[in-house]
């Protein structure tokens, strides 16, 4: 796996030195009432890294986005993410991650570039804000469009905007919930290639995704999550090699049967 | 097979009669009927004898006559000489009016005048409720001069036919809360007051609903489109994503409820124009200290509401829930305003003034009739009561939304288990 280290100003800039994992999940329990969602899941996702959850629908992968991107409470288990604890530091956390949400919205009454601005205050001002729109502008790519409503987008434009508002303010860690679900393959595609790019220039990336095609496309290691707990998990070649299957839909299969 | 229409009309209703929407209704028709009843027995006082105190002053036959026509037709809780310690007395019995016969009674009336009779009201309370008694009171009187002219037309046909018709001239003194004001009774005090003191009720029922369904509908909106989420990964604290909302949903409610009060405004000038009362003159009125108050207690009210609407935004699902959220705040605000509109503060029985106390909504309105009469410590009580609750009520919010339940709702573990079962993999594993 390739360490890569940021050009420009984005806060991911880690020293030679700095071995710390981006996110360290230890023996993570995750009750809603009686119902335990996740059981004792751990795992590990280096910096740079493109991380993968995948299994099926209510198998955990939503509640595990969740609890890492400080929206729902641990009910045991210890989660780092780049050393910082999760529950005592939720505030520190927040502020180096970005989380998209598999069915996200925008605030309908806004257009596309006040959305972008409304975000971008939270981070920083002046000449930064402007150099963060930009890059909003760029992996929006909107054209003119990004000056109208948001509630005159399309589901693909309006999943671009979100894409960007995710990526634009350079996140040490990007936590993406069903990335391209409801997308078209030429939207689908492109929001994959953007965020492909911003792996390559640094940011950590946790998605979740039930498309095989689209973790084996982008992920550098998955973890199969199944019930509320992980099944197996390596890179997309070696679980291939290891459960002798064509894809990961076969791996998947193979090893929950 | 059902009708297509009878299938529709089965999923609205379904939709639509939840328990969300069904409680509050039960609960406000048990308020109107627990309402309903308390004026039931206030209007049975309507046909109960008037208590009332005498002092006949005058040794005429015609003050006599009076006298003991007041004693058939009401119950007499004070018959002696002494003014003071007739008001003492009837005020202890609960009693209506002392009335005074003027010792020129009779020969005032045999010289061609109205005979003076003086009336001390005593005042319960401003409700429209509280002047019952004194509009019995008033009854007995009136009939008092009826029979009055009858017997003169009998024994004393000689005096002038308009005296006859109006043999009593009676002079009205009221006695409310330690003030004595000459010149006017209950019912006009009443009805004077009620024009004035409807507006804050108003403006706190008003700020209220438009402020509160502010608060919660951001909430079922937010729920809605998804955003919240996004909102709470963001760098923010969570207490600042509260007071942001509360601060904003504040700030459009008041403009509203100020818009709506410039119309309400126009519309009570245009019926107190008419009165010629002014209350100023007998020492009911505001001061600018008292007008500062009344303000704190209607903020803090409003600070209590958006905090309450907050905790019910919480629990929404969607901006079509959380439509119906607010009606149980709305009805919360609607039980002062009613309660206080009847009856008075002070007159109302010991447990239902802790159950009106305790609904921070009553606080600006005791604020405005106790100032009135200078009473300070109840609404400094008053005050001190809505900031604790406001208070506790914002940090509930805050620690709510600390919590999974912002986002989980209470559904969501019968979901969650829902879901699992259901899941595409245990469908698989099962096969």
């Amino acid at each position: 796996m390739s360490r890569l280290t940021r050009q420009g100003t984005g806060p991911v800039a880690p020293s030679e030195d700095d071995q710390m994992a981006a996110v360290e999940v230890d023996q993570l329990t995750k009750k809603y009432g009686e119902f335990l969602a996740l059981k004792d899941v751990t795992f590990s996702v280096e910096e740079g890294e493109v991380y993968g959850l995948i299994g099926p629908n209510g198998a955990g992968k939503t509640t595990t986005l969740r609890v890492l991107a400080t929206l729902l409470e641990v009910t045991s288990g210890h989660v780092r993410i780049y050393g910082k604890d999760l529950v005592k530091q939720a505030d520190e956390v927040r502020k180096i991650i970005s989380y998209l949400p598999e069915d996200a919205g925008a605030y309908k009454n806004m257009k596309g570039i006040e959305y972008l601005n409304f975000i971008a205050d939270f981070f920083v001002e002046g000449e930064k804000k402007r150099e963060m729109i930009q890059r909003g502008l760029d992996v929006a790519n909107l054209g003119e469009r990004i000056g109208d409503r948001i509630d005159t987008y399309s589901k693909g434009m309006a999943r671009r905007l979100l894409v960007a508002r995710a990526l634009m303010i350079q996140p040490k860690l990007a936590i993406l919930d069903e990335l391209t679900s409801g997308l078209d393959v030429l939207n689908a595609q492109e929001i994959r290639r953007v965020v492909k790019t911003a792996a390559q220039q640094g940011t950590t990336v946790l998605l979740s995704s039930h498309n095989m095609l689209e973790v084996e496309l982008m992920c550098d290691r998955i973890a199969l999550i199944n019930d509320g707990h992980i099944v197996a998990s390596g890179s997309p070649q070696d679980l291939k090699a290891k459960y002798n299957a064509a894809n990961i839909e076969e791996v998947f299969v193979e090893v929950v049967k | 097979m059902r009708s297509s229409l009878s299938h529709i009309v089965i999923k609205e209703v379904k939709e639509l009669l939840t328990p969300g929407t069904l409680i509050p209704i039960i609960i406000f028709a048990v308020i109107f009927g627990s309402l309903g009843s308390a004026f039931g027995g206030a209007t049975s006082q309507l046909s109960e004898p008037p208590k009332l105190g005498v002092i006949n002053q005058d040794n005429s036959t015609m003050s006599h006559f009076v006298q003991m026509d007041l004693e058939a037709n009401s119950k007499i809780v004070y018959n002696g000489t002494d003014v003071q310690a007739g008001i003492q007395a009837v005020t202890q019995q609960d009693g209506a009016a002392l009335v005074v016969i003027t010792s020129s009674f009779g020969s005032n009336i045999t010289n061609n005048e109205s005979g003076v009779v003086q009336i001390y009201w005593i005042m319960k309370g401003t409700g429209i409720l509280d002047s019952i008694s004194s509009s019995t009171a008033d009854s007995v009187l009136a009939k008092v001069q009826k029979d009055l002219s009858k017997a003169l037309i009998d024994t004393h046909a000689d005096i002038d036919s308009t005296v006859i018709l109006n043999p009593i001239n009676a002079t009205q003194n009221t006695i409310f809360k330690g003030k004595e004001m000459a010149g006017i009774n209950p019912a006009t005090i009443s009805a004077v007051m009620a024009g004035q003191s409807i507006v804050v009720p108003l403006i706190v029922v008003m700020v209220v609903i438009y402020a509160g369904t502010m608060v919660v509908t951001s909430m079922g909106s937010e729920k809605e489109n998804k955003t919240l989420e996004t909102l709470l990964t963001l760098p923010v604290r969570r207490s600042s994503i509260v007071f942001g909302k509360l601060a904003g949903a504040a700030i459009v409610g008041l403009v509203f409820a100020a818009i709506y009060m410039v119309g309400m405004g126009y519309y009570m000038s245009s019926l107190t124009g008419s009165s010629s009362i002014d209350l100023s003159k007998y020492g009911i009125s505001l001061n600018l200290l008292d007008y500062v108050l009344v303000g704190i207690s209607l903020f803090l009210a409003l600070l209590f509401a958006l905090g309450l609407c907050m905790i019910l935004g919480i629990f929404t699902k969607n901006y079509k829930a959380a439509q119906t959220m607010t009606l149980p705040v709305t009805m919360l605000a609607l039980i002062p305003m009613f309660v206080l509109m009847f009856t008075d503060f002070n007159t109302l029985p010991l447990v239902a003034q802790v159950f009106v106390f305790a609904i921070p909504f009553s606080q600006p309105i005791i604020a405005m009739n106790s100032l009135m009469f200078g009473q300070v410590t109840i609404v400094l009580m008053g005050i001190a009561y809505e900031v604790g609750i406001a208070l506790v009520t914002i940090f509930i919010a805050v620690q709510l939304f600390k919590k999974d339940i912002l986002l989980t709702g209470r559904v969501k573990s019968a979901e969650a288990k829902r879901r699992g079962s259901n899941s595409l993999w245990t469908m698989m594993k099962r096969k």
